[in-house]
């Protein structure tokens, strides 16, 4: 299929545009809706049909960039599209959630369908060209652009707080963006391309490198989030849509991680040697003082928000060990963390949709009415905790090793999120579901309806599917992380 | 004729897709179809594991392993899905398909009227699968896999329950503290990697006397390379065994069902951390150090259990402390370096303890759910063959035989553990120390099971007045107390109403309960006079040929360390012990009846201690339990008084948004920050590109 990336890329977009155009006025407000949910969902997974066929012809012994699409664009700049093991697999989880999105937003959302709808579209068309832009100012402008419907998404369809939710949503991610730009900027000027594949052979002096990584640095460190800039993620998922948050945990986190592997790591390969101990040192901050704030929470999403920030701390940990274990299990598990993350948030919204409050004092006793929720959302739990046989197990216990070789102080600090992990994560699990129902509200409670469970349905099969077999992602990213790897520590002599 | 490697991958899997077969569509099918599927596929399991064992120990079946996919395979960290048979694996196969498929029967009496069957037997299948893929493991990961997944399934079956507070607080915790077990043991594994580069076992052992007396970097300190490597793998096995320090899960633990204990907690998941020792055993016989702590944590153990055994009143308790002590046996073996003997004690251990817990099962549902040994009290006459099964348990845990001439199951394995630790203990303090231990301990052991045994079977009927439930007034607030399963029929585990009593006395147990009662009896007797000729006898080296280091491989050196004869009075100690502790327990639980409560009543700083379990409980309780909350509660307000603070609520600007007055108004304002935004970038968009041209 010629111009596959584009036509990943893209596709959302114009279903964006059909919902547009064909809100005949002839139409009253119901069949504009349905309109709106049966195109979006109809473009969500045509969309992921096509990334799945690019799959299929990815060849994941080839660690280059494949698909290749290179135009001359304006003032230097070029669109420049390509996909390695690492990316392609972003866009196909990108593609994988938007679908169950939509499906997860059917009900819940009652007011503006249409611009909705809108929204996750235009937002999945700018997500997936982060991932296959291969050039500098093509991808700034996909990674800024991004923030803006999800800016929307969680301003206009959000809950009570939600303008003050947006805001730091915006001022975070902004700050963090100029200096990424001016970055850009000094590299274009210095190094004469905006490419990225070249700006990867690119050697910069090693004092810029340190100023460049930093920059970098403060963008991406927002996005995953890093310890102490997390504080808008927790307020931005109570705040989010269910669909919102799926989104936001599921994808827009790891563009953060995307993001150390593709540049810092890479093009500034000693300052990301010099400046590893400061990752560590945040990353294990991250994973033990976030866990323990979890445990303290009364809100059911909050919860599993900082949870996701103790997640990416494993991230950032193993992609600065800068080895093959610590790198290949941090882009597994983003992945995981996709699945996981995003299934446990429905989760949450199955609820939130019955009963309109994440007080987890609210509920409990679930299991007797709700037994398959009760199953799944056990079965996430688990996965969160990093069982083995679930994908949660696989990224947890890579990148430990992985960072093992390089320090084993870090790794001892990290490997205490995994008791932190289930006290939390048990704990809510227990009052949620355990023990008998006492609140009057929830004595009719409905158990899922077969709409929520084939929403969960794929994401159950993913998590164990990779849990069992994670050489379905390892063997596509082995290739393009080594190559990474190795340049990195060819630039470092180790 | 089918060949082994399908059998086996047969006996595996089979009991995975019971539980699939029960958890899923347990509803649809109904409760004796899902019962049928899981129990059936069971006993193909036990069937094939038997035959597995035979072609092993009498056909001369070599070693082999399948492999079946790919697990973690990136560079080094190579991972398999596999099955390994060799002498350990066969042996544990038939430990754990056999209890458990007399348990699954069992549990078709015990759990007969309980709502959830399916559930239940699905979770026991699970388990077994579990338990199936850890034994077979050929690398860390994959033994990893069956460790987390045996205590998930642990977890599941503690809270099956799930109405019941203090079964869910039970099962949280268990999960907890075996989760700080594998932190160690996670720590252990990529220690081994880092060293070895690799993490399977048959590659891994040849490797390991090249890091003999090598140093090793680990945190800041430069450690005995495989010292640190033992003891970060022993911390994951004590807690997966409930070792000192660990095991304070193990008692609350007795909140799940009967037959879960009988499974889980005493036969098969506890064992597990013996069985990974034994099994790295070319490991520890390096590391010397580690053993001597695996050492000594087994005799601490082995004391500290059981004399917190000897003050609960609790039936289930008191057995489960009891497994405790006699994990606590089976590591100091191990310690010693007599991995035979500990995997002997584990295959008796596994055959009486699981009788007496399924026997008190039986007591439970004689006396309508109540599990307190002081409402007990002359059931022989109303349950005798209950009472005939228990009677051979507790003969069969205390060891009682002649030295020389032969006696029940854990006489064999229990005096080749303690002449084992004299052997060492002649060059090695540590030896010496378990030595004495484990003879003070099998006299507390046969005390408290005598004292179990005469409490519920001997003396006056303290049930026979209406329902007596005794005040339990030593119990502190904080621990976990419940001496009663709810009754499986309702609910409300309000048992008031249908208890016993002099009109309706105890009934023996059913059929599906008093067989399974019946195989364990015979293997309680049999099971030492008939291998321990394999398991440490004349055929040891043909029986275990290398699976266990030095005995019947390559440089067979340790083999008959510990059979050289030891003097008479150390062989004759244990037996002396024992019937002291028989006789101590006859006096005050059948000649002077009431002597003991009257004690006990009276206090003293001592049972107290003991009754209290030395306070652990409270102690983590207040470090652990109450720190993280207060720590948790400090980090959470420092999110918001400092990090917003200083960050984003620190901008003046900001107060326009929080103040609550842009918040009023239409979100159709949001659309104009997008709009703003969208400036912004395009703004330093075209800035850029003017500095790049």
């Amino acid at each position: 299929m010629p111009y596959v990336l584009s036509i990943v890329t893209f596709m959302p977009l114009v279903g964006a545009l059909l919902i547009v155009l064909l809100r005949g006025p002839g139409k009253d407000q119901a069949g504009r809706d349905a309109n709106a949910k049966w195109i979006a969902l109809g473009t969500t997974v045509a969309t992921l049909a096509v990334s799945l066929v690019m799959l299929a012809g990815y060849d994941a012994s080839d660690p280059g960039y494949q698909f290749v699409e290179r135009f001359d664009w304006f003032a230097g700049a070029q669109y420049h599209m390509g996909v390695d093991g690492v990316s392609i697999l972003f866009v196909v989880l990108n593609a994988f959630l938007m679908p169950l999105c939509i499906a997860a937003s059917w009900t819940s959302i009652k007011e503006r369908i249409p611009e909705y709808m809108i929204a996750f579209l235009v937002l999945e068309t700018l997500v997936n060209g982060v991932f296959t832009s291969l050039d500098l100012f093509l991808f700034y402008i996909f990674f800024e652009g991004g923030l803006v419907p999800m800016f929307l998404i969680i301003g206009i369809w959000g809950g009570k707080d939600r303008v003050y939710a947006a805001y730091k949503f915006f001022l975070y991610t902004l700050l963090g963006s100029v200096l990424m730009l001016a970055a850009m900027l000094y590299m274009a000027n210095t190094a004469g391309t905006t490419s990225i594949p070249e700006l990867s052979k690119f050697a910069f002096d090693s004092n810029t490198q340190i100023l460049l990584w930093l920059a970098f640095f403060a963008s991406f460190a927002v996005k995953m989030p890093m310890w102490p800039v997390h504080t808008w993620l927790p307020d931005a998922h109570v705040q989010a849509p269910t669909a919102g948050s799926v989104i936001l945990a599921g994808i827009l986190l790891k563009l953060g991680g995307y993001g150390f592997i593709r540049f810092n790591l890479p093009m500034f390969p000693h300052a990301s040697e010099v400046l590893a101990p400061l990752v560590f040192g945040l990353s294990v901050v991250a994973i033990i003082y976030t866990s323990l704030v979890a445990f303290r929470q009364t809100d059911i999403k909050k919860l599993i928000a900082y949870s996701s920030v103790a997640h990416m701390g494993f991230v950032t940990m193993g992609i600065f060990a800068g080895n093959d274990l610590g790198v290949q299990g941090a882009v597994f598990q983003m992945i995981s963390h996709g699945l996981i993350s995003g299934a446990l948030f429905l989760c949450v919204g199955v609820v939130y949709d019955r009963m309109h409050t994440r007080e987890i004092a609210f509920y409990g006793g679930l299991a007797e009415r709700m037994p398959w929720y009760a199953a799944t959302f056990m079965l996430f739990t688990m996965a969160n905790v990093g069982l083995p046989g679930t994908s949660g197990f696989i990224g947890e216990i890579t990148t430990m090793a992985g960072t093992y070789q390089v320090s084993t102080w870090t790794v001892f600090l990290a490997a205490t999120g995994v008791i932190l992990s289930a006290v939390y994560a048990l704990t809510l699990y227990r009052k949620v579901i355990f023990g008998t129902i006492t609140n009057p509200a929830l004595k009719t409670i409905e158990d899922m309806d077969w709409r929520e469970v084939a929403i969960f349905a794929p994401l159950i099969a993913g998590t164990l599917w990779l849990g069992v077999y994670p050489a379905a992602v390892l063997n596509i990213t082995e290739a393009s992380v080594h190559a990474v790897v190795s340049t990195y520590q060819a630039a470092i002599g180790g | 004729m089918v060949n082994l490697e399908t059998l086996l991958v047969l006996a595996v899997f089979g009991p995975l897709v019971g539980a699939i077969v029960a958890g899923l569509f347990g509803k649809r099918i109904g409760n004796v179809p899902s019962q049928t599927v899981t129990t059936g596929l069971l006993f193909l399991s036990c069937a094939i594991s038997w035959y597995a064992f035979a072609r092993h120990t009498w056909g001369g079946q070599e070693r082999f392993v399948v492999e079946l996919l790919p697990f973690i395979q990136i560079g080094d960290f190579m991972s398999t899905w596999s099955i390994r048979f060799d002498a350990l694996s066969a042996t544990m196969l038939i430990v754990v398909t056999t209890v458990s498929a007399l348990v699954h029967l069992y549990s078709w009496g015990y759990m007969a009227d309980d709502p959830g069957k399916p559930r239940f037997f699905a979770y026991l299948s699970l388990f077994t699968f579990a338990m199936l893929a850890l034994v077979t493991a050929n690398d860390f990961m994959q033994l990893f896999f069956g460790w987390e997944g045996v205590g998930l399934a642990s977890y599941l079956l503690i809270g099956f329950w799930f109405h019941k507070a203090t079964a869910n607080a039970a099962s949280i915790k268990a999960f907890v503290v075996n989760r700080v077990g594998d932190f160690g043991f996670a720590l252990g594994i990529f220690t081994v990697f880092a060293m070895f580069g690799t993490i399977r076992f048959d590659e891994l052992f040849p490797l390991i006397p090249s890091m003999a007396g090598k140093t090793w970097h680990f945190i800041g300190q430069d450690w005995s390379a495989l010292n640190l490597a033992g003891f970060l793998l022993f911390v994951g096995a004590c807690g997966k065994s409930a070792q000192f320090f660990l095991h304070t899960w193990l008692p609350d633990a007795m909140e799940g069902p009967t037959p879960v204990s009988a499974l889980i907690h005493a036969a098969t998941m506890v064992t597990a951390g013996v069985y990974m020792v034994c099994l790295l055993s070319p490991l520890y016989e390096h590391a010397l150090i580690a053993r001597d702590i695996v050492c000594i944590t087994g005799a601490v153990t082995s004391l500290f259990a059981a004399t917190v055994g000897l003050a609960q009143n609790d039936i289930k308790r008191v057995i489960a402390y009891s497994t405790c002590s006699q994990l606590g046996y089976m590591f100091f073996a191990a310690g010693v370096g007599a991995y035979d003997a500990a995997m002997f004690h584990l295959f008796t251990h596994a055959a009486f303890k699981a009788l007496l817990f399924l026997g008190a099962g039986s007591v439970i549902v004689g006396m309508h759910h109540e599990q307190d040994m002081r409402g007990m009290g002359g059931l022989r006459k109303y349950m005798p063959l209950t009472f005939a099964a228990m009677t051979i348990g507790t003969i069969a845990i205390t060891g009682l035989g002649w030295p020389g001439v032969g006696g029940f199951a854990g006489f064999y394995s229990k005096d080749a553990i303690i002449e084992a630790a004299y052997a060492a203990g002649q060059h090695n303090n540590a030896g010496m120390f378990a030595f004495w231990i484990g003879v003070i301990v099998a006299g507390l052991t046969a005390y408290y099971s005598w004292r179990l045994a005469f409490m519920t079977f001997e003396g006056s009927k303290k049930w026979a007045h209406g329902h007596a439930h005794v005040a339990d007034d030593h119990a502190s607030h904080a621990q976990i107390e419940s001496h009663s399963e709810p009754d499986a029929s309702h609910d409300d585990h309000g048992h008031g109403h249908h208890g016993v009593d002099e009109h309706h006395p105890p009934k023996e147990s059913p059929a599906p309960i008093l067989i399974p009662l019946f195989v364990l009896s015979v293997a309680a007797i049999a099971a030492g006079f008939v291998f321990a000729p394999y398991f440490l006898g004349e055929h040891q080296a043909d029986y275990w040929r290398g699976a266990i280091y030095g005995i019947g491989g390559e440089g067979a050196h340790a083999a008959g360390e510990h059979h050289e004869h030891p003097p008479q009075w150390v062989v004759f100690a244990p037996l002396v012990v024992s019937v002291l502790g028989l006789l101590f327990a006859a006096w005050f639980y059948l000649v002077k009846e009431g002597l003991a409560k009257r004690l006990a009543d009276n206090g003293g700083p001592l049972h107290s201690f003991f009754y209290n379990k030395w306070f652990f409980d409270e102690l983590y309780d207040f470090v652990f339990v109450k720190g993280a909350k207060a720590i948790g509660d400090a980090f959470k307000w420092a999110d918001k008084n400092l990090i917003d603070r200083l960050g984003p609520d620190g901008f003046a600007w900001s107060s326009l948004f929080s103040a609550g007055r842009l918040s009023r108004i239409q979100s159709g304002y949001v659309y104009h920050y997008a709009f703003v935004m969208l400036l912004g970038v395009a703004g330093l968009l075209t800035f850029a590109f003017w500095l790049v041209s």
